[in-house]
């Protein structure tokens, strides 16, 4: 109660001084005067200033639209507490540096960048704003004042591996990949350990085609996929394309980013989702509280990041059990896609029998597990 | 055997869209214009497409709407080059940055949408010959126009006395005008059909290949389009050829990876642009291989009157 009244009576000589404040400097730069006048003083009565960097246009239907989506989580949470703020389409090259500099200067006390590429301008800035916080997505560096965070994709990968394996006729999958990074290598054999759990005789082809995002092209490894034999498709790549080939070849496939079960509605078995919604209520929870501090985190089924939805109705019962088990053992923390034995596709054991995997084995996963098809390109 | 097959197929629907703005950049390139917009006049073609096919449900409007919308943002080049004669290289850039920005700002409400079934082309009785049908006889109209439009081309350009008149223009627009051509009608002719032959390509991209609309979703093949011209030395068939190859060796490389075998996908996205300048370089030790292959005057605005 103390400690409370104490904070009422900070916030209100805060406001009466932002206020003064704002009033001598109101016919010169009124927004200026209010940035500097911020810092650690009124939680209470200003509202928190949070911003987010994206890659993509919100309108991308992927990877920034989740992000997205969970920036409105924020807003929809905290209400007239917080004020948010995006830039979008930002490219990860100097010009991602000069808007993040922009965005601490603006006043905002927590910002998101929200691609792997942002992660040295975000450093660099962060260093130069000790006060405002920094949250980078899928990044692996920290500082006093940034933290990163990540979901648990691959436990999704997993999930529709098992439906794969259970409706593939021809006992071959298909990936369409994007770069060789551990990320993506984690969600092809998740896939295929999860299809190998119901179908042993499972192989996964992979096609790798050294983009994110081009349509076309995505549609061109997916049609070769389908050509060489494999009649369930996934991809970690940011467009609808390699459902609608699957749809228009009369094979099967699954939505990745975003519930895609509208562009392909025969084609669809499950759309692999993500939500950065739980984190960044918890992140700007932590900065209005005081408690904020630098970490790195990873949230995947457990905390609701992840989920597998839409799951199409011809999917068997028992797989959509079985599914429905996973993500019980998913919560419970019994169960992890990479629970060894893990071996790779040269038959080299890589975790032995029963060992649960650490962070530090998963970031380092440079190998294709036993079923998939070929070697990793070099990365020279 | 029948994976050739296939490879075939997907090789031909590949190269289609190239051949088809290939051509389109040969014909105004052939008068002396050359279009850098390629890009964004197929991105606009492309949404301009998707759109009349979601709204429309047709193919065929999908196919009008696209050539419209190329033809038309390809005139307003034309204006300007041809007339204002603001710098072609510039303007043509120009073009393909605000093709890209406003074909997103059009497109965001059609992002995620899904067009109507797709029907499946099969050539009554041919299509059932086992290999030959399945690699040349079960595809889109499109892929068989598209051959048709380069013998069209063959024929225009070296066959017909109009054909004759727009390569006068592109060589020597000075006589042209003095024998009473009006080279800057011409050009702009030949402009606006290479935009149309551009959207049609930039439809097929978005209406028949991908199916779907996002923001840059021809990703890079328009330039590969400007570069096939170059690499074809502005011959009509070899720009269906290098389509095919280019088209070709994209997928041969993800048919490789399907089978396990290891290439670099990287090496192989940069392997138009080396082949067009390994035949820049060549054709350009040779002084008469460029006077009989690349228009003179390519490039290089007409002033009538001095």
């Amino acid at each position: 109660m103390n400690q409370l009244s104490k904070r009422a009576l900070l916030g209100v000589t805060a406001a009466a001084a932002l206020a003064a404040l704002v009033g001598c400097g109101k016919k010169e730069e009124p927004k200026q005067a209010a940035a500097p006048a911020a810092p650690a003083a009124a939680p209470a009565a200003e509202p928190l200033k949070a911003a987010w960097v994206y890659l993509g246009p919100v309108g991308d239907a992927g990877w920034t639209f989740a992000h997205d989506q969970g920036r409105k989580a924020v807003e929809a949470e905290f209400g007239d507490k917080v004020k948010t703020t995006f830039v979008e389409k930002v490219p990860e090259s100097a010009d991602a540096e000069r808007v993040i500099r922009d965005l601490a200067a603006q006043g905002n006390k927590i910002i998101f960048t929200t691609s792997f590429g942002y992660m040295e301008p975000t450093l660099k800035v962060a260093a130069e704003f000790p006060d405002v916080k920094f949250e980078h997505a899928t990044g692996y560096k920290l500082a006093p004042n940034l933290s990163v965070y990540d979901t648990r994709f691959y436990q999704d990968a997993y999930l529709s591996g098992i439906i794969a394996g259970a409706m593939s006729k021809t006992n071959t999958l298909g990936f369409v990949g994007s770069f060789p990074i551990p990320e993506v290598l984690r969600n092809i054999n998740a896939f295929t350990l999860g299809a190998q759990s119901v179908n042993p005789k499972i192989k996964t082809k992979v096609v790798w085609i050294s983009t994110w995002f081009d349509p076309p092209k995505e549609a061109e490894a997916a049609q070769s996929l389908i050509n060489a034999g494999a009649d369930v498709l996934i991809q970690n790549t940011d467009s609808s394309a390699v459902l609608q080939t699957a749809e228009k070849n009369g094979k099967y496939a699954f939505g990745w980013d975003a519930d895609m079960s509208a562009v392909a509605p025969k084609a669809h078995l499950a759309s692999n989702m993500v939500y950065w919604g739980p984190y960044y209520k918890k992140a700007v929870k932590s900065v209005m509280d005081g408690t904020w501090k630098s970490d790195r985190t990873i949230w995947g089924y457990k905390e609701g990041a992840n989920g597998v939805v839409k799951i199409a109705d011809q999917v068997p019962e028992d797989i959509k059990k079985k599914v429905a088990e996973v993500k019980e053992g998913y919560k419970a923390g019994t169960m992890d896609p990479f629970k060894g034995p893990i071996v790779d596709n040269e038959g080299k054991e890589r975790l032995p029998k029963d060992a649960m995997p650490d962070q530090a084995w998963k970031d380092k996963v440079d190998f294709y597990v036993m079923g998939v098809d070929g070697k990793i390109p070099a990365s020279k | 055997m029948n994976e050739l097959a296939l490879l075939i197929a997907a090789t031909l629907a590949s190269g289609t869209p190239l051949a088809i703005a290939g051509l389109g950049l040969l014909i105004n390139e052939k008068a002396g214009v050359l279009n850098l917009g390629a890009e964004g006049i197929m991105l606009v073609a492309a949404i301009a497409g998707f759109a009349a096919a979601f709204n429309s449900g047709s193919d065929t409007l999908a196919f009008v709407a696209g050539a419209a919308a190329g033809g038309l943002l390809a005139a307003a080049f034309g204006a300007l080059v041809i007339w204002l004669n603001t710098n072609q290289y510039a303007t043509g850039l120009a073009v393909s940055l605000f093709g890209y920005g406003f074909s997103a700002f059009v497109g965001v409400g059609y992002v995620g949408q899904k067009l109507s079934e797709r029907t499946t082309f099969d050539v009554p009785g041919l299509s059932q010959i086992p290999f030959i049908g399945p690699a040349l006889f079960r595809h889109h109209p499109m892929i068989y126009i598209a051959i048709a439009l380069v013998a069209v081309t063959v024929w225009f350009l070296y066959r017909s006395r109009a054909g004759l008149v727009l390569r006068a223009v592109g060589e020597s627009p000075e006589s042209a005008h003095s024998l009473g051509y009006k080279v800057r009608w011409i050009r702009l002719m030949a402009v606006v059909a290479g935009g149309a032959l551009c959207g049609v390509a930039g439809a097929f991209l978005s209406v028949v290949y991908a199916p779907l609309w996002v923001e840059g979703l021809v990703a890079g093949r328009g330039w590969i389009a400007l570069a096939l011209t170059t690499f074809a030395t502005w011959r009509p068939v070899r720009v269906l050829l290098g389509a095919y190859l280019f088209g070709g060796v994209t997928m041969a490389q993800f048919a490789l990876q399907g089978a396990g075998v290891n290439v670099s996908s990287q090496l192989l996205a940069m392997l138009p642009y080396v082949a067009t300048i390994v035949v820049l370089a060549i054709i350009s030790r040779n002084p008469t291989w460029i006077r009989i292959n690349m228009p003179a005057s390519l490039g290089k605005p007409f002033h009538p009157g001095t």
